[in-house]
């Protein structure tokens, strides 16, 4: 399909700006080389590569970033920071196309790990501490899918590796208010 | 020497082992770990993934907290320790983000601590300081070194080591007697963020690092981060179900083999715990 | 009382279309001393020029203002017409009212008339107390120095020697030649670069005007234009170039192999050697760091069996002096040192990742694999080979931020050379961009394409082994996608930067170096070769990146300008200098130190006061001949004995008067 730039570049000047400022990256210093894709691990998996979703970013399409799996698929190895020839930290670029995904609750092509984060730091907030036991049941629970790494974590019992009981730290009161702060600070989400 | 000591989560469940080797060989050279009374886990993934404030916040309580202590603090996880160093140059750097994350927390963060991963200090040391407590040298053993991703990046925050061909861990190795071998998949990230959510993601690409380890010629496999180890330790099994190999790599964590150098039991240093037996190969050794 | 005219231009509508010309000429009137304030669209064409020499005539004036354009510009111009009006040429002050004004504050007109005016109003009151200068002369030594024997060094001194000037030229290797001589074919029409070049270092050796120093660098440089005296090291080469036939027992015989600079590292010379065989001068040299007798005290095997008896273990460095009348950096390249920070493609730790001059070697003839392309690490030939461009070129965050110029085409040459040399070969080039802008660039890189060379658009983000592998990681961002291949060898085609010791060089001969450390040239467009200090040229890559046509071409530019100023009999000096008032002058000799040009010396006076015995004291002097007039010893002497004239604290003070009160 072809592209309107002059609707594309104008529509979407508003997003770009905001993924610009609170990631503190600017997208025009990309010239487009390629080195971070060429040295991700994951591309294998994604739909878009990672210099294209800058090159998305470079005119103003931030929808089909925000429907990608390639933002919930990196893991931040910072592999593309690391070798960027413009000092671009795409690592962290990414950070924030997440959270705008997720603050605009655009999270259906990462499902999984949006559901795994959001468990994850459940934990957290109750306990102070991540309860890994408690985070892969939950997790399975959410997903529906009961089973999974169930040998994982009996290899891990029987090892005495896994810890049943819930490790609550006494200053829980200080993390929830962590988590109500940024949650007024950044708008509700 | 004496040091703020950051376990963080895992080194309290499926990371007992790392926790264990790391207080025995610390003991062992004299350095002294004080817990950071009361710390949080450190965010993780999921937080920076989630608002970047958050990631720092979470971190800032701890940096807080051993500020009061008044040491530098030590963190075995790489995992970890990337997060507070993150949050720590962040907050050096932006006095606005400082304020609002002493805002947040309602803890205040003057006391500039250092944040040093438990790697950074130990290969620190004096060579000889070192190789005075070898008491079992692990000679013929043939260990690849893999640091992972959050080590060693980014540079601009971690610093200790070279992003692209670190050797902080190959001279502890050889130091315990044994042999390091060349291979270039030192800093390959795992995927091991990946292995809840996207297994499929996570075992291509620890298959890729056992293989290529394999290929270089090692025995086994060192490293530094829980996620790692795990990834490629428990989920070896997984690895080889997918692909149809026959990968039998163990997985130690680098304390474990320093330990062992060191004349520590292999249960004291949690070697029976792990998924791929390390223990024949260490036995081979005589 | 002065009597000063004004003259405000128009500039067409660069000036007149922003603000009210007549009007400012108007209100000009009125300033003191002015007798007579006109405006005119263009003050620099023939008629405007004759308009001002008749009003200097007609109105009897003195002192001139020319309100227009940047003095940068036109103050030469205008400084003529006073001087065929009858006047002292340094009568005129120029208000700047385009660049500073007009061009600046277009949206904004009534400030523009506003400024324009003060501009004005400052220009007339420095006017009226502009005293005549006077130029004085200096000789001019008939003799060049050129520093760098590469093709840009060679071509400089053929051409200043062949319009029968003497020219000293300096080479700190033991050869001429620099790096044009290493290379195997040259881009776009693949001529042997040895075969052109050697003729011409064969001339340098021959002409009877050149006197040529190998081994041999500046320490040190005084004077100024016209008159300069250059200190030089030669170091010793413990060889006696005059008894020595250049036969070559001794290097034959020589028992210690040394990795040879020439072919890269990639082969093999002596301890004793001669850098290829036909260096120039064709005369070995010892390389004492390597050399077995220097090392361990035994040896003399070359001493033993030279037939000449040349070999000169106690021989040691010379220094001497040479007076000349114009100087030339023509310091040519080196290539970015790679392998200290790329650790994605391996730090160097791999043999079978080179850079594009070590290719030079292997696929010429005379290098160490006689021309065939094999692999440094077993000797077989590569089938399948990866040419990475922009290593270190256009990468701020490892290199440089700036495009070395020469890769996109010497890789097609070298692509083309494997498909040539090695049948059956595949050959990817990973690229960002292709810069192919010269005659014939583009047509050669379509040829390579054709031919069958893979070009592939993307970074490569990792060259490593796996096994027997060695993998490079790359992406093709037209396919969007990431790729991988198995290569037996890898170019790599690294940065351009300055040689070693460039900014040494710049120091010694007082010119500046741009933030990559290329020579800094005195207009980036209009005065290519010139620098900003006089008598001081450049010549090929020691300025930025260039090919060899544009090497040769500039080192011709140089060449002409250092002509033009040795065809001189004298030198006029720009009267704009330090004066300095002796009566003054405390002798506190602040004003030494802070000259940039080392104009200002220490000079006995003898006093004669009266009622007094005669007095000898010390006192700063300028030398003219040095002096740049920059002012900075004005601005550090705290007893005001300092000035620089067209600029006195008077004058100066008129002028912040004129805007402020």
């Amino acid at each position: 399909m072809r592209l309107n730039l002059t609707v594309a570049t104008r529509d979407g000047t508003e997003f770009v700006r905001r993924v610009e400022a609170e990631s503190g990256q600017k997208v025009a210093d990309c010239y487009q080389c390629g080195k971070c894709t060429a040295g991700c691990p994951v591309t294998f998996a994604m739909d878009l590569m990672p210099h294209q979703v800058v090159r998305l970013l470079q005119l103003g399409l931030g929808d089909e970033i925000l429907e990608s799996k390639t933002i919930w698929l990196c893991s931040t190895c910072a592999t593309c920071t690391t070798r960027c020839p413009r000092n671009i930290d795409l690592a962290r670029l990414m950070d924030t196309l997440r959270s705008t995904a997720r603050s605009a609750g655009r999270t259906k092509a990462g499902k999984g790990i949006a559901q795994f984060n959001e468990v994850f730091l459940d934990s957290v907030r109750r306990y102070g501490r991540a309860h890994e036991l408690g985070i892969g049941l939950r997790y399975n629970l959410k997903t529906g899918k009961l089973f999974k790494d169930s040998d994982l974590a009996r290899g891990w019992f029987l090892r005495g590796r896994l810890k049943v009981a819930v490790p609550k730290i006494r200053g829980v009161a200080e993390i929830d208010r962590i988590f109500n702060e940024i949650k007024r600070m950044e708008g509700g989400k | 020497m004496r040091y703020s000591y950051y376990s963080g989560c895992s080194l309290h469940a499926t990371a007992r082992e790392f926790d264990l080797s790391t207080r025995a060989v610390c003991r062992r050279l004299g350095i002294e770990l004080a817990e950071i009374p009361d710390w949080n886990c450190c965010g993780a993934t999921a937080a920076h993934s989630t608002s970047h404030l958050l990631g720092v916040a979470l971190a800032a309580r701890n940096l807080a907290l051993a500020g009061e202590q008044g040491l530098d603090v030590l963190v075995p996880c790489a995992a970890c320790y990337q997060r507070l160093a993150v949050a720590r140059k962040e907050m050096d750097q932006n006095s606005e983000l400082w304020k609002r994350v002493v805002r947040i927390t309602g803890r205040d963060y003057t006391d500039r601590v250092g944040i040093k991963s438990l790697l950074e200090v130990l290969a620190g040391l004096d060579s000889e300081q070192l190789a005075a407590q070898v008491v079992r040298p692990l000679e013929g053993l043939k260990v690849a070194c893999y640091y992972g991703c959050l080590l060693v990046r980014p540079p601009a925050v971690t610093g200790f080591d070279d992003p692209e061909h670190p050797r902080t861990m190959d001279r502890l190795v050889r130091l315990a007697g044994a042999e390091s071998v060349d291979w270039d998949y030192k800093t390959e990230c795992c995927g091991a963020a990946q292995g809840v959510s996207n297994e499929p993601v996570a075992l291509k690409l620890a298959r890729d690092i056992l293989e290529v380890a394999s290929r270089a010629g090692a025995d086994c496999l060192v490293c530094a981060c829980p996620l790692c180890q795990s990834n490629l330790d428990a989920r070896q099994g997984h690895v080889n179900r997918a692909y149809g190999t026959s990968l039998k790599l163990p997985v130690m964590y680098f304390t474990q083999l320093l330990g062992l150098a060191f004349g520590f039991d292999e249960r004291e240093l949690g070697l029976d715990t792990l998924f791929v037996d390390p223990r024949p190969v260490i036995r081979a050794l005589g | 009382m002065p009597r000063t005219g004004v003259f405000v231009c128009w500039c067409g509508s660069n000036i007149g279309g922003v603000i009210d010309c007549p009007g400012i000429a108007a209100q000009a009137a009125g300033f003191p001393a002015v007798v007579h304030s006109v405006d005119y669209k263009y003050l620099c064409s023939e008629p405007g020029q004759n308009m001002i020499i008749q009003a200097v005539r007609e109105h009897r004036l003195d002192r001139v203002v020319v309100a227009s354009c940047s003095p940068r510009l036109h103050e030469e111009t205008f400084r003529k017409v006073l001087a065929r009006a009858g006047l002292n040429p340094y009568l005129v002050e120029m208000a700047n009212i385009r660049e500073h004004c007009t061009w600046v504050h277009g949206a904004e007109k009534e400030q523009a008339q506003a400024k324009a005016l003060a501009l004005v109003r400052r220009a007339v009151a420095k006017a009226n107390r502009l005293e005549p200068l006077f130029e004085s002369t200096i000789p001019v030594t008939k003799r060049c120095l050129i520093v760098g024997g590469g093709i840009a060094g060679i071509q400089t001194a053929l051409d200043v020697a062949d319009a029968g000037h003497e020219v000293v030229l300096v080479e700190r290797e033991p050869t001429i030649g620099g790096n044009m001589v290493k290379l195997d074919k040259t881009f776009p029409t693949l001529d042997c670069s040895a075969c052109i070049s050697t003729p011409k270092m064969a001339a340098v050796a021959a002409h009877p005007d050149i006197r040529l120093y190998t081994c041999a660098e500046i320490e040190k440089v005084t004077g100024y234009i016209g008159n300069f005296e250059v200190t030089i090291r030669r170091k010793a080469r413990y060889v006696d170039h005059e008894k020595c036939t250049g036969c070559g027992t001794c290097w034959e015989k020589c028992p210690m192999q040394v990795p040879s600079e020439f072919n890269a590292g990639l082969g093999q010379r002596k301890a004793i050697y001669i850098p290829f065989p036909q260096a120039v001068p064709n005369k070995p040299v010892i390389d004492r760091e390597h050399c077995r007798y220097f090392t361990t005290g035994k040896c003399q095997v070359c001493a033993k069996l030279c037939p000449a008896g040349a070999v000169d273990y106690e021989q040691e460095d010379e220094v001497f002096t040479e007076k000349v009348g114009a100087l030339v950096a023509a310091t040519g390249f080196q290539l970015f040192n790679w392998s200290r920070v790329y650790g994605e493609y391996g730090y160097g730790r791999y043999p079978d990742v080179i850079t594009g001059l070590q290719f030079e070697r292997l696929v010429n003839a005379a290098g160490p694999t006689g021309g065939k392309i094999l692999r440094p690490s077993d000797g077989s030939a590569p089938r399948t080979v990866v040419f990475i461009k922009c290593v270190g070129s256009r990468d701020e965050s490892k290199g440089r931020s700036y495009c070395s110029r020469i890769c996109c085409m010497y890789t097609a040459k070298h692509a083309l050379q494997v498909l040539e040399k090695v049948p059956g070969a595949q050959v990817y080039v990973f690229y960002m961009d292709v810069r192919t802008a010269g005659k014939g660039y583009e047509e050669f890189y379509q040829r390579a394409v054709r031919e069958g060379v893979v070009y592939v658009r993307g970074r490569v983000s990792k060259v490593y082994r796996d096994g027997e592998r060695l993998v490079v990681r790359g992406v093709d961002t037209l396919l969007g996608r990431p790729v991988e291949v198995d290569a037996d060898l890898v170019v790599l085609a690294t940065a351009v930067e300055p040689a070693a010791g460039a900014g040494e060089t710049a120091r010694l001969l007082g010119i500046n170096a741009d933030r990559d450390g290329f020579f800094q040239e005195a207009h980036p467009k209009l005065r290519p070769v010139e620098t900003h200090t006089g008598g001081v040229f450049l010549a090929g890559a020691c300025s930025s990146p260039k090919d060899i046509p544009d090497t040769v071409a500039q080192a011709s530019g140089a060449a002409a300008k250092v002509v033009g100023l040795l065809s001189r009999e004298q030198l006029s000096t720009n009267p704009m200098i330090a004066q300095v008032n002796e009566t003054l002058c405390t002798g506190c000799f602040l004003c030494v130190p802070v000259c940039p040009y080392k104009a200002l010396e220490r000079r006995k006076i003898t006093e004669l006061l009266p009622g007094h015995p005669p007095r000898e004291r010390e006192v700063a002097g300028v030398n003219p001949g040095l002096c740049q007039g920059c002012g900075a010893c004005n601005a550090v002497c705290r007893a005001g004995a300092v000035e620089v004239r067209g600029f006195t604290n008077e004058q100066l003070l008129a002028e912040v008067d004129a805007l402020c009160l």
